[in-house]
């Protein structure tokens, strides 16, 4: 039933490892990379091309999207409770805390084995990004489409039966 | 009927009656605490989070292999589908085991409501089913066996969410067809359902369902502005393996809030429980009744008292 640990990890250290080499040292404007390529989630939707440059300037502050783990401090909110004088993290890549398969029967087996876990109910990497992402677009007016940050492939189309795998005939009503 | 005394009969009819009794009344009670399996896993809704998509309405579609829909399913437009004169929105059938309708509660941005089998612990469609097509899994699932069902649809009808759809478009071979929470490829491997997994939003949370209950809970104690305090299935019909967390009151969001919280087979299962002893005691018993009756009117004649009579009816040789 449960899967070996080690397999599990592979994609997501390889993630971390993509991204944190690139991320790993940002500090607004100076360290962090301008360009993030985020694929690790693409196949019904292409890779998002994500102009980290533009957000570092529209955030203003790393701690919006990266939580505590850039050194920033998360507030005085909830998080601030205990983050307040967190320390800068080696990994700052969403992929490096959010997991990709967050309801797999081995990461659903290590929260129900930590007792002390605090995050029991973190996001997966995916709802990661759509949060952080669409959180903020719903708000600030920002594109919310999903063709607008990834157009849908090939294998896309055929699974939402859209494009060239739409139904050919008139649409009838189901009942 | 002569072979045994009237103290005796009464005597064993009224032990019948009281073993009739008290083990129906056990069985029930043993019965209805049941509150689904320990280990069964189960699916948080938290429909703030959802955005309409209907990514799972594709991902159950390739999953369960369902025919082609007749709109793409990035056509939002079904949402403003309804039918029989506008009273109902979209329901799940033979063709969808889940679909997503919207809603637009008064002073708030819409809401979207995934519907599918919300796996009751105790099912009203298991409970119903004369051939025991239905069998509530281990791991929380209410599946069926279509070559067990013989589509009378008592379990349409049972159903307290109009779940359960009719392949009527099958001209010999009807069965019934609903969402299965992917029992047969993924959940009994330990992988959550497929609509779980393509979710964007994480707008469905898959774990053991008693780990769910305390999530949701927790949710809604961190954003007490966020959520109506109630969680949609934690107690509804004896409990659900698919609950609902909302940002509206429920009813204004397509939920039935007139439900028990009782499973329903929890109001039949007394009367039931009477039927043997009415089926099986009252019959002996009032004939008993009536025999001696008669009886004691006939003690007048001698050709009632034969010569065994002093020997087995001693007490009334007695008195004669």
């Amino acid at each position: 039933m449960i899967k070996p640990m080690s397999f599990l990890y592979v994609p997501v250290i390889a993630l971390v490892v993509l991204l944190g080499a690139t991320a790993s040292t940002a500090a607004p404007s100076a360290d962090s990379p301008d360009q993030v390529t985020i694929d690790r989630l693409a196949s019904l939707f292409a890779a998002v091309s994500f102009d980290h440059a533009a957000h570092v300037e529209i955030a203003g502050d790393c701690a919006t999207c990266h939580h505590h783990t850039t050194g920033d401090g998360a507030g005085t909110g909830r998080c601030g409770r205990c983050h307040a004088q967190s320390p800068k993290t080696a990994e700052v890549a969403c992929g490096s805390c959010h997991q990709v398969d967050p309801f797999s029967a081995a990461a659903l087996e290590r929260k129900a084995d930590d007792r002390y876990q605090y995050h029991v109910d973190k996001p997966g990497l995916k709802a990661a990004y759509h949060w952080n992402c669409l959180g903020c677009h719903e708000q600030s007016g920002g594109p919310t489409g999903c063709g607008d940050c990834h157009p849908r492939t090939p294998a896309g189309d055929a699974f939402y039966r859209a494009g060239a795998y739409a139904p050919k005939t008139a649409a009838a009503p189901a009942h | 009927m002569s072979g045994i005394s009237r103290r005796r009969f009464l005597a064993a009819s009224l032990a019948g009656c009281a073993a009739t009794t008290l083990c129906g009344t056990q069985k029930a009670l043993a019965a209805g605490s049941f509150t689904g399996y320990p280990e069964g896993m189960g699916v948080l809704v938290d429909m703030t989070r959802c955005i309409g998509c209907r990514s799972c309405e594709a991902a159950c579609n390739r999953e369960q292999n369902l025919p082609a829909p007749a709109k793409p399913f990035d056509d939002l437009s079904v949402f403003d589908e309804t039918f029989h004169g506008g009273t109902q929105k979209r329901r799940p059938d033979e063709n969808a085991y889940t679909v997503v309708n919207r809603y637009e509660p008064p002073g708030g941005k819409p809401v979207y409501r995934k519907v599918q089998c919300n796996h009751c612990n105790e099912p009203a469609c298991l409970s119903s089913c004369f051939v025991n097509a239905y069998t509530k899994t281990q791991e929380g699932a209410v599946v069926y066996n279509s070559k067990i069902c013989v589509g009378c649809r008592n379990c349409m009808i049972a159903c307290p969410f109009n779940i359960p759809g009719y392949s009527y478009s099958s001209a010999f071979d009807p069965v019934v067809k609903k969402c299965i929470f992917c029992h047969e490829t993924r959940l009994k491997n330990g992988r959550p359902p497929a609509c779980v997994e393509i979710c964007p939003q994480q707008a469905l949370t898959f774990g053991k369902r008693r780990e769910l209950i305390k999530i949701a809970h927790q949710r809604i104690h961190n954003e007490p502005g966020r959520y109506v305090d109630h969680l949609y299935g934690e107690k509804e019909l004896g409990g659900t393996s698919w609950m609902y967390l909302s940002s509206a009151p429920f009813e204004q969001v397509g939920f039935d809030v007139a439900v028990q919280n009782e499973p329903i087979i929890a109001n039949v299962k007394d009367f039931l429980s009477t039927v043997p002893m009415v089926l099986a005691i009252w019959p002996a018993m009032f004939t008993g009744f009536h025999l001696l009756a008669k009886r004691r009117g006939g003690h007048g004649h001698d050709d009632d008292h034969g010569g065994d009579h002093a020997a087995s009816h001693g007490e009334e040789g007695g008195q004669s």
